[in-house]
């Protein structure tokens, strides 16, 4: 019997050791899977180019895409928080608020080195959002606005930069991690403040080797780069091209791997279909919406019973599900993006105008808010749409054909993306598509625009609510009072007031080889760009 | 002769003058400003402040007519500017494309010559046989065929059967010429065809005039070779009008491979052109319009001249 027993425990020992050996056999190679790798070039395409290198002028991604692997910022969203909201140090290696909150301090890591071997000081962030704040005279500075509540910044030693703000701004730590606020040299800038529109020079992970305009951009690893260990690419090439079939061919052909804005679900499709596990597919909410303005000083949009009725046509959720097959929009949302730590719970959106469950009911308000407001059955007016395919177009057609289910005839004018712009500011219009995308999803980043005095108030509404409203959220210092404030906001701005028309949240899709790791997609198509953590399986 | 020439020669100035004020005026009539445009990014809000002080900056806040002289004088000394978009010197936008689009150009004209001199004499000689019919039917192919949807084609039929895809940057050809040639000759094939389409059309149609000529005629009754009746006597006469076509579709595709550029993805002076009048670059489309009229007006003249070589009767007009 004791023989037996102890056959049967050696047998169990052995069996055990066998599976602890197969085990550990199993899960060697998708450890070293999951080990980032180092060499090797990432090719990527981006689909428009940078007017100019400097980023603090510049408002498109055309500029982060190729050149962000060459800086560092103050602060930096952390590259593998999906929603795209949560700072964490890049220079700055901690930092304090006062209980006020009205001052910032940040220590900054020591041994950081430009491009051309000098030291990084806190001088060089003065200089730098000094150039952003309080830009020089003839020199334009398109994030100025975002930081009305900053007094000074200073430098009181060189590895500490202090900002006093005017006022508590519960956003300023993540505005802070701007994507656009690159660090530059103080010593450069006071030579010549335009020096960065054409050159290059940070202490980012790659350092810049060229751009032949129109064709590509090249960097290659810093091997001087502060965080020991990274980065892993030996360097990165950027091939712009425009046309967006091509895009897919690059990708298709393995001519790139990545291309970092987004690709519509018919690309993803045939990519998947093409390259099947050779292709990994990202997708997030999208930071980009598109909105309908009403011009409140034309009739009868100045009543705000037919914009509600406009509202109220929307079946947005149906709509949701048609247009994620053909176009890059799909969730539907409120004022935030959906996933994000101020976005609406479904539950409260669902109670207001326009997102309401039963679209029947939604229909019959809309007919009868028409009927009281003097609008009759067929009444015709104009929809101004801009001429770019997505997702303009296909949300354009859907929404024509919502207006017209509660009675409304509507006639869709496509006018030249060029020219949208300057229409909007000028008002000339009765109702249009309206845009927005933001870099980090944050009211007082997105909402700013519905200010009565706000440069982006084509609707031209006066709302002496929102705009107490909007202060009182980005003042408030414990985010359930913020929530509060902002989801009466939220309210009155479309359901009580109708200012505006939000559509569907826009959908970021990123067919990338997948060979690529160490990227993680957020949903800002302007973060995480700086490359440092991205590597190479092959 | 000599006053033949320069007649011709003084008469390119005022076209070229005439075609700068005409671009000066049409592009600031098409709605949209580059300032805005540029700023406006995907956010779409833009402070009348930061508009302002860049559009001071290109100097679009001067009136119309203080810009044009500026403009002018600086073509005069073949200075064109800065672009509006990128802020570099025109000439070196123009620069880094110029290789690109003429070796295109170059490459294209092989590919149509070759094809639509051969071809275009064959379906004459042999009219109405199935010889004829087979060329007529693959030269109205390709006129019917845009070449950049030959490109698409191309590119899908690569990716699919061989699972490649051409170069997507371009590589000079004395940098590394097989590299070079792996780009361009899908689109020289996609190009050059249409091309040869035009030419062998004219080719045929200009042989069959010739050969019912007199002289040709009087050229075979004297005992003439067929080969040299048709080389020194049809085929000379013939490529007066085929020369024609060939010169204006060259000028044409120094900057008129708009579409078969992007799907190449090539980054050639067809795409800057589109890139310039997108983004409203006044300086830049100025500059792109005046380089393609100055080679249309200069192939013309080489074409006077080259009429007056082939056909005596203009230069004793």
């Amino acid at each position: 019997m004791t023989h037996r027993y102890r056959e049967s425990r050696l047998i169990l020992a052995g069996c055990l050791a066998l599976s602890l050996a197969l085990g550990i056999a199993l899960t060697l190679p998708a450890m070293a899977q999951d080990k980032p790798r180092y060499g090797g070039e990432l090719v990527f395409v981006v689909p428009s180019e940078p007017p100019s290198y400097d980023a603090h002028q510049e408002e498109t991604f055309g500029v982060i895409h190729p050149v962000a692997p060459h800086y560092s910022l103050l602060l930096r969203v952390d590259p593998f928080d999906k929603t795209g909201t949560k700072p964490v140090g890049d220079l700055a290696e901690s930092w304090t608020i006062s209980k006020d909150g009205v001052t910032y301090t940040f220590k900054l890591r020591k041994g950081v080195k430009f491009h051309d071997g000098s030291e990084m000081t806190s001088r060089d962030v003065k200089a730098s959002y000094d150039k952003i704040i309080f830009p020089p005279m003839a020199m334009k500075s398109l994030r100025k606005g975002a930081y009305a509540a900053v007094e000074a910044v200073e430098a009181p030693d060189p590895q500490t930069v202090r900002f006093r703000l005017k006022w508590p701004e519960s956003s300023f730590l993540l505005n802070l991690a701007s994507p656009w606020n690159w660090i530059y040299k103080a010593d450069t800038l006071a030579k010549d403040p335009w020096w960065y529109e054409k050159n290059v020079m940070g202490t980012g992970p790659f350092k810049f080797v060229e751009h032949v305009r129109g064709s590509h951009w090249v960097g290659k690893k810093n091997p001087d780069y502060w965080d020991k260990g990274k980065p892993y690419l030996d360097g990165y090439r950027a091939i712009f091209i425009s046309s967006s079939s091509a895009q897919v061919a690059a990708v298709r052909g393995e001519r790139a791997m990545i291309q970092f804005r987004g690709f519509t679900p018919a690309d993803r499709d045939s990519l998947v279909q093409a390259l099947g596990p050779k292709i990994t597919v990202q997708e997030s909410a999208w930071d980009c919406v598109l909105m309908v303005a009403m011009h409140h000083e034309k009739r009868p949009f100045d009543d705000k019973r037919v914009r509600r009725a406009l509202t109220l046509a929307l079946d947005r959720y149906q709509g949701s599900q048609a247009l994620s097959r053909i176009a890059i929009v799909k969730e539907v949302a409120g004022v935030q993006v959906p996933g994000t730590p101020w976005a609406t719970p479904p539950d409260e959106l669902a109670k207001l105008a326009g997102y309401w469950r039963d679209i029947n009911a939604s229909r019959a308000e809309a007919r009868r808010l028409l009927k009281e407001a003097g609008v009759p059955e067929g009444f015709a007016f104009t929809f101004k749409n801009r001429g770019i395919p997505q997702p303009y177009e296909p949300l354009g057609i859907w929404m024509i054909d919502q207006w017209r289910q509660i009675g409304l005839n509507v006639k869709q004018e496509i006018i030249e993306a060029s020219a949208y712009h300057p229409m909007l500011k000028r008002g000339d219009f009765e109702v249009a598509m309206d845009f927005q995308c933001g870099f980090i999803v944050e009211p007082d980043l997105d909402l700013g625009r519905f200010l009565t005095n706000s440069d982006a108030n084509y609707g031209k509404h006066k709302d002496t609510v929102i705009d107490d409203l909007y202060v009182r959220q980005a003042r408030a210092i414990e985010p359930e009072e913020r929530r509060k404030h902002l989801r009466a906001l939220e309210k009155r701005l479309l359901d009580e007031e109708v200012h505006v028309l939000y559509t569907l949240q826009w959908h970021r899709i990123i067919p990338h080889s997948s060979k690529v790791k160490g990227w993680t997609i957020t949903p800002s198509h302007y973060l995480n760009n700086q490359l440092d953590t991205v590597w190479l399986s092959q | 002769m000599w006053k033949y020439i320069l007649k011709r020669f003084l008469l390119m100035f005022p076209t070229l003058l005439g075609v700068a004020v005409v671009i000066f005026v049409l592009i600031r009539v098409v709605p949209g400003d580059v300032v805005e445009l540029r700023m406006a990014g995907d956010r779409g809000a833009v402070s009348e402040e930061a508009l302002a002080k860049e559009r001071a900056r290109f100097g679009l806040d001067r009136p119309v007519w203080e810009q044009f002289a500026t403009w002018l004088l600086g073509v005069a000394r073949l200075d064109f500017g800065r672009s509006m978009w990128t802020g570099a010197p025109i000439l070196e936008e123009i620069k880094l494309r110029f290789a690109l689009s003429l070796q295109l150009a170059v490459m294209a004209t092989i590919v149509a010559v070759l094809l639509a001199i051969p071809l275009g004499v064959i379906a004459a000689l042999k009219q109405d046989t199935w010889v004829d019919y087979a060329v007529r039917i693959f030269s109205i192919a390709g006129l019917a065929t845009p070449s950049f949807w030959l490109g698409i084609v191309f590119i899908l039929g690569l990716l699919i059967i061989f699972k490649w895809l051409p170069p997507m940057v371009y590589t000079p050809f004395w940098v590394n010429p097989w590299q070079n040639l792996l780009q361009l000759i899908w689109p020289a094939l996609a190009v050059g065809y249409r091309y040869s389409a035009v030419a062998t059309r004219m080719t045929r149609s200009a042989m069959l005039e010739v050969l019912r000529e007199d002289y040709i005629r009087t050229a075979r009754a004297k005992g003439l070779v067929e080969k040299l009746v048709l080389s020194r006597h049809a085929l000379k006469n013939a490529m007066l009008p085929v020369l024609t076509v060939i010169a204006l579709e060259f000028a044409f595709l120094i900057g008129g491979l708009v579409v078969t550029e992007q799907v190449f993805n090539l980054n050639g002076l067809g795409l800057l052109f589109v890139q310039a009048v997108a983004h409203r670059d006044y300086t830049l489309t100025q500059a792109l319009v005046l380089l393609v009229a100055s080679a249309f007006i200069f192939v013309n003249f080489l074409m006077d001249l080259m009429y007056a070589w082939l056909d005596p009767r203009i230069r004793f007009r």
